[in-house]
């Protein structure tokens, strides 16, 4: 798990390297860098390095960067991530992502990806059918646990948990769509 | 940026210059720095300090961990003392280190720092410290920044002339302050000095791989004081020098009848030498009663145990270990350059510093040639030892630290300043004031044989007007010089914490990559860690009731706990669950009588708690770890020491309650 992981971590550290090359002085020192540039191969990853080291979730990495919240997910948090998978934004209309990652979109993309967070460990274990959780944009989820222990949020299926550092991340089939602002 | 600084340092020199030259007398403390001083201190945000200054704490019993150039705080390091900001001393693991044949010491005055090296040069391991009043060296992990073991002293009167080292750290020193009565008659008159109290040099080994220490031999010595000392390294290795104060062997009124003689003695000890009769079995084994604590990282947790026996050589029977060279007056600091060749003896109460010449000093063996003897041991001939004495160099001279260059750096305490001069030719090259009264001084690695110089700091003992006032008690104040070009310079004043005597410092990139970020979890071998929230528990053991507790960001497991009664031993085993760099948690109860504790990411610490009254009292974590961390909180309940409350624990459990 962990080798798998340095590859990504090390695209990251060199995403953050670009931005400080040219004022890093003899000492090495990170210099205004976010705290996802922050180097450090023993911890356990954090939400954002478990999403990066993930296969199936680089639109929604794309859709963090675009957001500007890999830093912020990098936080000591802690988190809930509903974090769909690239095929969940597949099912989305035609030209949907692309929409939400142009710059002019920022505000909507944020509010979606908002969406998806929960500030708080969320542990399926005390998880009764029909909890709400009201997530970082100030609208509200609803879990579903049925008999067998299978988890839905609004609906779409938990497949599968990874515990992070900061948190936990569950990989969801649909992506969460806020409902219309009144 | 640098550029702009400069121009504002720049354009205020030529102010302060202007001043000066008119005649106006700056208010205030004396302002000296000049030119690029701001820009040669300034660590950018973000960026890193170039060296670790490992520093002393004093009567606080600590070290402290700064940065240079910035002079910036990064630590508190507790050793011999309690520290309640993290439960040093005051959790169940750590109370055993500070264990002693007195029983459990609390406090102790740290003066001298001595890093690890290995063919004398700094080599990142450990730090040493010694514990001056209950005599003790203690050594601190640099990977952990934490105390890993505390060895107690017997046959010490206080252990000043420690924990200097070897070359390659094969020896620390533990030399007693003061002289006392020793052996099976203690029970003396204070009078009988000259009769019954001796000195004691305890060797102590470190062992190279694990750093464990243990008390290899102790040399019996005339009764005097033993101050400070330094080991000889390159041509000089297998010897050891040590400044002794109080040949007149005063035992009242030191001040007065401790300074009558002319001379004192630096005594020279063959190491190697005594090892030799060490091993034909010519040490003797004495009872002696004293502690030796290590903390293990695996379990968390330290253990003290009590050892009964030293083996002693007595130089008297030896001559050939030892040897006392003359040294004006009241010697304090005994410093060796980085060649080994040469040994400075700065006479505190004199107005001149001899070097003596380790090869003469050898000539000076060879040919007998002595002026005498002191209970037997050879006192050689003054002039015979001496390379040449630096002549008028200011007043109260105290410790000397060098430079690659074949400079010396020497603090004088009356005169408050630093004087540069050069080993050879003896000659006094600059001189800089300090504010005021320094005592100790460092240059970094300016004890090792490759010292790595760009500075040196000043270790002051009086402030006075340098800072805002905080009433009675000042600050001790740091000051950083260049020594980069011919003539020191005045760089920044930094304040200090506890009162520093000793300090070193070193290369940051000798111990940065080194630090541990979290203890494996998987690694824990406390016997009461919880490594998953499915093994925390509450278990009764008659009046002792067991909390197996973890913590993760945002809460404690169990958080709910019932049966408790009012009499009962509560210990809570806290074990952190973080895999995370830089998320410790902390525990706290109401009505605990004795600190919080912190644990680190993957590490089991245990708090104490006698609750004394009936009530449901609240628990929480008292570092700041996450966005819900003023959630992250339980409670107690506790019921009537005669109830019949079953133990009851839980976490997120509702009652069905949505």
């Amino acid at each position: 798990m962990k080798y798998l992981l340095i590859i990504p971590l090390m695209l990251l550290l060199a995403c953050g390297q670009q931005q400080t090359d040219s004022t890093t002085e003899a000492t090495g020192a990170p210099l205004g860098g976010g705290q996802s540039t922050v180097k450090d191969e023993t911890s356990e990853p954090d939400v954002v390095r478990v999403a990066v080291g993930s296969a199936d979730h680089t639109t929604l990495v794309t859709a963090l960067k675009a957001a500007s919240y890999v830093d912020a997910l990098s936080n000591a948090g802690p988190f809930t991530v509903f974090a769909p998978t690239n095929a969940a934004f597949e099912k989305l209309p035609a030209g949907t992502v692309e929409g939400l990652l142009k710059p002019e979109s920022k505000e909507a993309l944020q509010n979606i990806l908002e969406y998806h967070v929960y500030v708080g460990v969320i542990n399926e274990e005390f998880v009764r059918d029909g909890m709400t959780f009201n997530q970082v944009n100030l609208d509200n989820v609803t879990l579903n646990k049925s008999d067998d222990g299978k988890m839905t949020v609004n609906g779409a299926n938990v497949l599968g948990k990874v515990k992070a550092s900061n948190g936990v991340v569950y990989v969801i089939d649909a992506v969460l769509l806020p409902p219309d602002k009144k | 940026m640098n550029t702009k600084i400069n121009r504002i340092v720049l354009s205020l020199g030529v102010l302060v210059v202007l001043l000066i030259g008119y005649g106006c007398k700056p208010k205030g403390p004396a302002t000296v720095t000049t030119g690029d001083a701001a820009s040669k201190v300034y660590v950018a945000p973000g960026q890193y300090d170039e060296f670790y200054n490992i520093v002393s704490g004093g009567f606080n019993g600590q070290m402290a961990i700064y940065g240079i150039p910035s002079g910036r705080l990064f630590k508190i390091l507790p050793v011999f003392s309690v520290f309640p900001e993290s439960g040093y001393g005051y959790s169940e693991e750590t109370k055993p280190m500070l264990n002693t044949s007195h029983g459990f010491v609390p406090w102790d005055d740290l003066h001298h720092i001595a890093l690890s090296t290995t063919k004398g040069e700094h080599d990142g391991r450990w730090a040493f410290g010694n514990g001056n009043n209950t005599p003790r060296v203690a050594r601190v992990d640099l990977t952990t920044f934490r105390t890993a073991e505390i060895l107690e002293i017997p046959n010490s009167g206080g252990n000043h002339s420690s924990p200097f080292i070897t070359e390659n750290t094969e020896y620390l020193v533990a030399g007693t302050r003061f002289s006392v009565p020793m052996g099976e008659n203690r029970d003396v008159p204070i009078s009988s000095y000259k009769e019954n109290f001796k000195g004691s040099i305890s060797f102590i080994k470190v062992n190279p791989e694990t750093g464990r220490m243990n008390i290899e031999f102790q040399l019996r010595t005339p009764g005097f004081n033993y101050d400070l000392s330094r080991a000889g390294k390159g041509p000089s290795h297998g010897w050891f020098f040590f400044s002794c104060y109080n040949t007149e062997q005063a035992y009242t009124l030191l001040e007065q009848n401790a300074s009558r003689n002319d001379k004192d003695f630096i005594m020279a000890v063959n190491w190697k030498k005594a090892e030799e009769y060490l091993a034909q079995g010519k040490g003797k084994k004495e009872k002696a009663k004293y502690a030796h604590n290590v903390y293990d990282e695996k379990t968390h947790m330290a253990t003290s145990t009590m050892l009964d026996e030293v083996t002693v050589l007595d130089v008297m029977e030896f001559p050939d270990i030892v040897y006392f060279i003359p040294c004006p007056k009241s010697p304090h600091g005994c410093d060796v350059d980085p060649s080994g060749e040469y040994i400075v003896g700065s006479g505190k109460l004199a107005a001149l510093m001899p070097v003596f010449s380790f090869s003469k000093f050898q000539t000076a063996i060879q040919q007998k040639d002595y002026e005498g003897d002191f209970s037997g041991i050879p006192v050689i001939r003054y002039e015979a030892a001496l390379h040449g004495e630096v002549k008028k160099p200011g007043l109260g001279p105290l410790h000397t630290e060098f430079d690659a260059n074949g400079n010396a750096y020497t603090s004088f305490f009356v005169s408050s300043e630093i004087v540069k001069w050069n080993v050879k030719t003896l000659e006094i090259l600059d001189r800089v004031p300090t504010y005021y009264s320094i005592g100790h001084l460092s240059v970094p690695g300016g004890p090792t044989a490759k010292p790595h110089g760009k500075y040196v700091i000043a270790y002051n003992k009086i402030t006075k007007d340098r800072y805002l006032p905080t009433g009675p008690e000042l600050t001790q104040s740091a000051q950083l010089y260049s020594i980069e070009g011919d003539k020191m310079q005045l760089l920044l004043d930094f304040p200090t914490t506890g009162e520093p005597h000793y300090a070193e410092a070193i290369p940051a990139s000798l111990i940065r990559d080194k630090s541990v970020k979290i203890y494996p979890i998987e690694h824990n071998e406390h016997p009461y860690a919880a490594k998953g929230e499915k093994m925390a528990r509450v278990e009764r053991k008659g009046k002792e009731v067991h909390v197996y507790m973890t913590a993760i960001r945002s809460h404690l497991t169990p958080d709910n706990i019932e049966g408790i009664r009012v009499g009962d031993e509560v210990y809570f085993h806290v074990t952190n669950l973080e895999q995370d760099w830089d998320v410790p948690h902390g525990f706290a109860i109401k009505g605990a009588t004795n600190a919080e504790i912190l644990i680190m990411p993957g590490e089991t610490q245990t708090l104490k708690w006698e609750p004394k009254e009936v009530g449901v009292i609240p628990f929480y974590c008292t570092d700041f770890c996450s966005a819900l961390h003023q959630e992250m909180s339980g409670y107690a309940r506790v019921s009537p020491a005669n109830s019949n409350t079953p133990i009851k624990f839980s976490t997120g459990d509702t009652g069905g309650q949505k």
